[in-house]
């Protein structure tokens, strides 16, 4: 444990790159995701046609799927012989970026649509009531869910950042290149270097807590 | 209400901003090549891609090599550790231009099959039966194909499998069919024969934790050796040859393939100089050659 701390405090570059990179590919797949799912989320929830509470139902369902699956779909696209083949995005960071947006767009957009709904009823009537039309009357739930909403975009980045089964599969965990924290940590604990993965685990935490602390910030303000 | 709104939605595209301004500044420090960095395709710097088995991998010999190669031929050398099943699956698809493996019936059967260009073997070792010290089931001393005899005959003391398609796991299907026995029925003779599906480190320290035995090659065994109660058991035998090879993909098979550069590396690994440090390496560390080289030849 000592020696974890040490390891820490002593801001090894080869590590600081990959936190450095874990949370660059996590921060752009959660801020892709955010502008997709909230948006879409907001339609979906505003709107009231057939089939609606079966999508919501799908969305739901797909919060639990296992982020290897996710990397096997992503896998077989872009894989060389695969439909996107020649964009040669295997084993790059842009893989893990697409992959990591498929993953938490669900999560992302299923809390917006809760986050929505969670809006006491009497806020729309008032507002109608008062002659709001639809979109101020949408704008004023989206206003009153914003901290609900904020929890989906917490949600979404602690999901990209911690998972591993994705950034293994389509990134390939290269030094230097497509490594990050908890592909990092896979490959230590793998090798025995435990106390170096107990250190790669504390950094990813701390960069959770302050990219938490940060949203929140912003959102209070 | 109106102030309130914008307000609000100011503070939403804040949000957005900020996430991407962050995001794509990480992306640019995070990473050597700032045009792959942001995702696009692009190939700014040619890069070869090389699957490598992970013994090869674990032992630290790539990161080694890595810089070596990067700096003589102006590349980046892109490291993808699997076992070799993964490796070979990744080279057929045309997802890596070369491969380093250990599994020779396989290899063979890879370039017969137009994927690979040739098999050109370029350093070996040996595998061995690691075990608990007071040796169970008494093997000390037999042969490999004796040895698995007699676990499968005792059936009480345990042994760890790999099990998941790697070269050591083919190694050690080969043993079990040269001892005579149908690697299924040896699959269904008991609890004692435990299918990890893991690497090889994982899989040491598992045989450790359940006091069995376990097939390892050397490199990962004496990387893993102060942390385990596990000592040599057998460690003598033709069989045990565990030859590693540099395959490069065949243009035929796959035409993004970057051949040129693959034979780049062949030509690195079995370099005179190359030779040399890979027979080498590991000897201050661990205090014995780790691998010995076999420039291009058929060892044994």
């Amino acid at each position: 444990m000592t020696k974890a701390i040490e390891l820490i405090v002593s801001l090894d570059p080869e590590v600081m790159q990959i936190a450095g990179r874990s949370l660059a590919l996590a921060a752009s797949s959660c801020a892709i995701a955010t502008l997709i799912a909230i948006p879409l989320g907001s339609v979906i929830h505003f709107n009231s046609f057939r089939g609606k509470r079966l999508l919501v139902n799908i969305i739901q369902t797909l919060y639990s799927v296992p982020t290897v699956v996710v990397g096997l779909f992503v896998f077989v696209f872009i894989s060389r012989a695969g439909p996107l083949g020649n964009l040669g995005l295997l084993f790059t960071p842009a893989a893990i970026i697409i992959g990591q947006v498929l993953l938490v767009l669900p999560i992302m957009m299923g809390l917006t649509i809760s986050a929505l709904r969670g809006v006491d009823v009497t806020l729309t009537d008032t507002a109608i009531s008062l002659g709001a039309n639809r979109f101020q009357t949408a704008a004023l739930v989206i206003k009153e869910a914003r901290f609900a909403m904020l929890g989906a975009v917490i949600m979404g980045f602690g999901r990209a950042i911690s998972e591993v089964g994705l950034s293994l599969m389509v990134g390939g965990n290269i030094r230097g290149f497509t490594r990050t924290l908890t592909t990092a940590i896979s490959l230590e604990t793998s090798k025995g270097e435990l106390e170096l993965s107990i250190a790669l685990g504390i950094i990813l935490l701390f960069i959770a807590l302050v990219v938490s602390i940060v949203l929140n910030r912003l959102q209070q303000r | 209400m109106h102030t309130n709104i914008s307000r609000m939605k100011i503070t939403i595209s804040t949000l957005a901003v900020l996430l991407l301004v962050v995001g794509s500044l990480g992306a640019l420090t995070a990473c050597e090549g700032a045009e792959e960095a942001t995702g696009a395709p692009l190939k700014a710097q040619e890069r070869l891609q090389v699957a490598t088995t992970t013994s090869l991998y674990d032992t630290g010999l790539w990161g080694y090599l890595e810089p070596m190669f990067e700096e003589e031929y102006n590349v980046e050398l892109d490291v993808l550790y699997a076992g070799t099943g993964k490796a070979l699956e990744w080279g057929q698809r045309g997802d890596v231009d070369v491969i380093t493996v250990h599994s020779k019936s396989r290899e063979l059967q890879f370039v017969a099959d137009g994927y690979g260009v040739e098999r050109v073997p370029f350093a070996y070792n040996y595998f061995l039966i690691v075990g608990p010290e007071d040796d169970p089931a008494g093997i000390k001393g037999l042969t490999p194909e004796a040895a698995f005899q007699k676990l499968m005959e005792d059936g009480s003391a345990s042994f760890v499998s790999r099990g998941d398609d790697s070269g050591t796991h083919s190694k050690e299907k080969a043993i079990w069919a040269a001892a005579g026995y149908d690697y299924e029925d040896v699959r269904n003779a008991g609890t004692w024969y435990v299918e990890a599906g893991i690497g090889m480190g994982p899989t040491l320290t598992m045989a450790h934790e359940l006091e069995a035995y376990t097939l390892t090659d050397m490199g990962t065994y004496l990387a893993f050796k102060s942390d385990l109660e596990l000592v040599p058991i057998v460690d003598e035998g033709g069989i045990l040859l565990n030859v590693y090879s540099v395959i490069a993909i065949s243009p035929e098979s796959v035409s993004s393939t970057n051949i040129d550069m693959a034979n780049n590396l062949i030509d690195f690994l079995t370099s005179e100089e190359i030779q040399e440090l890979i027979g080498d390496y590991g000897v201050e560390e661990y205090g014995m050659h780790l691998f010995t080289p076999c420039a291009g030849n058929e060892p044994g």
